[in-house]
């Protein structure tokens, strides 16, 4: 018997995001993925001054807001052939990789942690046994039998309040949730203290950006911040001297809690690093420009075809052509008019609503391809692709998280492609919190060094020429390669088109009716039990999903949707 | 002469995505506070847009807070509702919804940390169209005074009486959406 379950919204913030699976003998069979929401935003853009987009861009998503900002000037100055200051270009990868750290911790411990952690659980767990469990794993420093004891306290008022807050979602006592009491307790301390630590990287992005939580300081042609060494209104040593200090104590967790906790939890999981796993090509970009041309990155980039780390295929500069190229978007699936794969300079969001047709057009999201093939961005890929160049720090994080899912598993023989999985998604996400820690500090390192040879520029001006010029700007986002296309006609938008991270992962079927990556990855999930589908939302909760057009209204009158029914 | 207690920290959100029309009535209400109003160092005033966790650890710095949000309760577009305190729901109401960092969330979690305000109201309005633009309907830009005035009765209410400016200011969002229409009935 076949049963058809449809989940909407998977989430709120991500644009209504509604996926269906049809379930055979306890395994997907089918799956779609349905964005429910109109994303044409990009539409206010054209006619308006391109100096100004970013400020447009930023207002895309929630979650998102430098992301778009740093990616938009991107954009024009690469149609500009615009030349950025190295000490701009280091300003925007301090925002930018505070950012991502931001957005890993919140996505493992805000928004996903509760899939696998129970936390109800932990009311039952020995705070002494918890307590020397956790620092048989790390150093972090918060682990102490006292603090344990303090954690299940509160929990346990909360719970006996009778409003389980952020917790009322759970599927508690699922049979699916497979921790001992300990490891949930030790997930819910995490989960309180990483509610503290995510502010300090909050704090890096507003000092250097201005204002919170829009930031005011990006400029096509560089940043807005003018740097001296001791004026108090500027950036300043004093100033650079507190974002260390907040980037110290971010190391500390992200190194000795997030990049522990997600092995050792798998660990209880191994079941979950053999699903999930997709369509297995990867695409990332190269990000934190070192000089002003955008010729030299720091994190790599490139695309993997087949989970094949030897298929290679770098990515390397922001005009690099193989990128810029092979870049295409599909509406065969979707509700816009025509069929073809269009590259992002001439695409064209005209809506042709049909109803969900399932052989037919069934989402909002447009189906991107890269040179024809659907491929997953996000830290999954960015690790791999970092990998496969051998980079030390993908490798080394990578080698470790193998280490401890290993040893708490007790399995010795975990194959390394089992990171094409669930668990591998979250696993990547940590490794690659890791990596944007110690580019962070590099970032910091090499900004204080450039100040000290007493270059102060930020900004050169742009000027638009009479005519069309064409740009992309890219930015490895954390949910992805993110890029942004521009098209300028005597210095106004003629047209703007953003291809985001989960419009990558999101995607319906394309012109050649490929799935994307989360239908890919749907299939055959276990799912015990229709009415309560923790395992669908497992997988695609692991991409850390997000249609970046965040619609905010409180509804007071919101219902869940969880359709089941068998055909 | 009463002693004057210490002075109450007073958090003013608006909240809400300006690129779809009435969606961002919130974030227009408070840049109107703003612009015709003085507002006094123990009044922090920002505009949240549709973002979360960001707000955690100014929400949390503060006494009392006032949202000016999109609101959908059912009732007529264009209608002012004040939601606080009790009224608010401080949970999910969408079972499968975790990944929602709406305010009832970052309530919710200030709940967990014992960090929640002592004050808590939603100065929202109903909101009509939800297109991509800058400008709000008619309905909408017909209720946005009385929600800028709501809120300054909110703040009254917690005792902070807020003089008008002598010459309001013209805001941001209000200028780039003059600036569309024009550039549409061009």
């Amino acid at each position: 018997m076949t049963t058809r379950i449809t989940v909407d919204p998977i989430t709120r913030i991500e644009g209504h995001l509604r996926i269906d699976v049809e379930v055979d003998d306890g395994k997907v069979s089918k799956a779609w993925s349905s964005g429910q929401m109109w994303r044409g935003i990009e539409q206010i853009l054209v006619g308006r001054d391109p100096r100004e987009a970013w400020t447009y861009t930023q207002r895309f998503c929630g979650v998102c807001t430098t992301v778009h900002a740093i990616t938009s000037v991107r954009a024009v100055e690469n149609a500009l052939n615009l030349e950025v200051p190295v000490n701009a270009q280091l300003v925007r990868n301090i925002i930018q990789c505070a950012h991502a750290v931001q957005d890993h911790l919140v996505h493992f411990y805000h928004l996903s942690a509760v899939d696998w952690v129970d936390v109800v659980s932990a009311l039952d767990a020995d705070p002494v046994a918890t307590s020397k469990l956790a620092e048989s794993l790390s150093d972090w420093s918060m682990n102490g039998p006292h603090e344990m004891k303090a954690v299940q306290e509160r929990l346990k008022t909360f719970v006996g309040s009778g409003q389980l807050g952020p917790f009322a979602s759970g599927y508690w006592g699922h049979p699916a949730m497979k921790l001992p009491p300990e490891v949930n307790l030790l997930g819910v301390a995490h989960y309180l203290q990483a509610l503290d630590v995510q502010n300090l990287a909050n704090k890096i992005v507003a000092i250097l950006g201005g204002k919170s939580p829009h930031i005011q300081n990006v400029a096509v042609g560089g940043v807005s911040n003018s740097i001296s060494h001791d004026a108090p209104s500027v950036l300043n040593i004093e100033r650079l001297m507190l974002i260390k200090n907040f980037i110290d104590k971010l190391d500390h967790f992200v190194k000795s809690a997030y990049m522990t906790d997600v092995p050792a939890i798998g660990a209880f999981y191994l079941d979950w690093a053999s699903v999930g796993g997709g369509v297995t090509n990867y695409l990332t970009v190269p990000d934190c420009p070192q000089d002003t041309k955008g010729t030299v990155f720091d994190l790599p980039g490139g695309y993997i075809e087949n989970g094949d780390l030897a298929s290679l295929k770098p990515i390397n500069t922001f005009d690099d052509a193989y990128f810029r190229e092979g870049v295409a978007e599909s509406s065969k699936h979707a509700w816009y008019e025509g069929d073809a794969a269009l590259h992002p300079f001439e695409g064209t969001t005209e809506p042709q609503y049909t109803d969900f047709q399932d052989d037919g057009q069934y989402s909002w999201v447009k189906a991107p391809t890269f040179y024809g093939q659907r491929a997953e961005v996000g830290p999954l890929a960015d690790v791999l692709v970092g990998v496969a160049h051998g980079d030390a720090r993908y490798t080394g994080y990578l080698d470790q998280a193998m280490g401890i899912l290993k040893s708490v598993s007790g399995n010795p023989d975990i194959p390394l492609a089992a990171v094409n999985s669930t668990i591998g998604r979250h696993a990547a996400r940590a490794i690659r919190c890791g990596v944007m820690m110690d580019t962070l500090k590099v970032q910091w390192q090499n900004l204080v060094d450039n100040i000290g040879t007493g270059d102060t520029d930020t900004f050169n001006q742009p000027v638009f020429p009479k005519g069309e010029i064409r740009g992309v700007g890219f930015h490895a986002a954390p949910r992805g390669a993110l890029s942004h296309w521009v098209v300028i006609e005597d210095g106004k938008i003629k047209n703007y088109q953003a291809v985001v991270p989960s419009t990558w992962n999101a995607g319906p079927r394309d012109a050649d009716g490929q799935i994307g990556p989360y239908e890919a990855s749907l299939m055959d999930n276990p799912v015990a039990d229709p009415e309560r589908p923790l395992e669908v939302l497992r997988t695609v909760h692991s991409f850390d999903p997000c249609i970046a057009c965040a619609i905010h209204m409180v509804d007071t009158e919101q219902q869940e949707i969880v359709k089941v029914k068998a055909l | 002469m009463m002693v004057e207690q210490t002075q109450k920290r007073i958090l003013v959100i608006g909240m809400g995505n300006v690129l779809m029309q009435d969606e961002g009535v919130g974030v227009r209400a408070v840049e109107e506070l703003e612009n015709r109003y003085l507002i006094p160092a123990q009044v922090t005033v920002v505009d949240g847009g549709t973002t979360g966790m960001e707000l955690f650890e100014p929400i949390r710095q503060c006494d009392r807070l006032i949202v000016a949000d999109a609101v959908n309760t059912g009732a007529s577009y264009g209608t002012l509702v004040r939601i606080a305190n009790e009224e608010i729901p401080a949970f999910f109401q969408t079972k499968l919804s975790n990944h929602q960092l709406g305010l009832s969330d970052l309530l919710a979690l200030l709940a967990l940390k014992g960090d929640v305000p002592e004050h808590v109201a939603i100065i929202g309005m109903v909101p009509h169209g939800l297109e991509n633009q800058l400008g709000l309907t008619p309905e909408a830009q017909a209720g946005l005074d009385g929600m800028v005035t709501m809120l300054v009765g909110e703040l009254a209410d917690q005792g902070v009486v807020l003089e008008e400016r002598s010459q309001p200011r013209e805001g941001h969002w209000l200028r780039e959406a003059q600036r569309e229409a024009e550039a549409r009935c061009a």
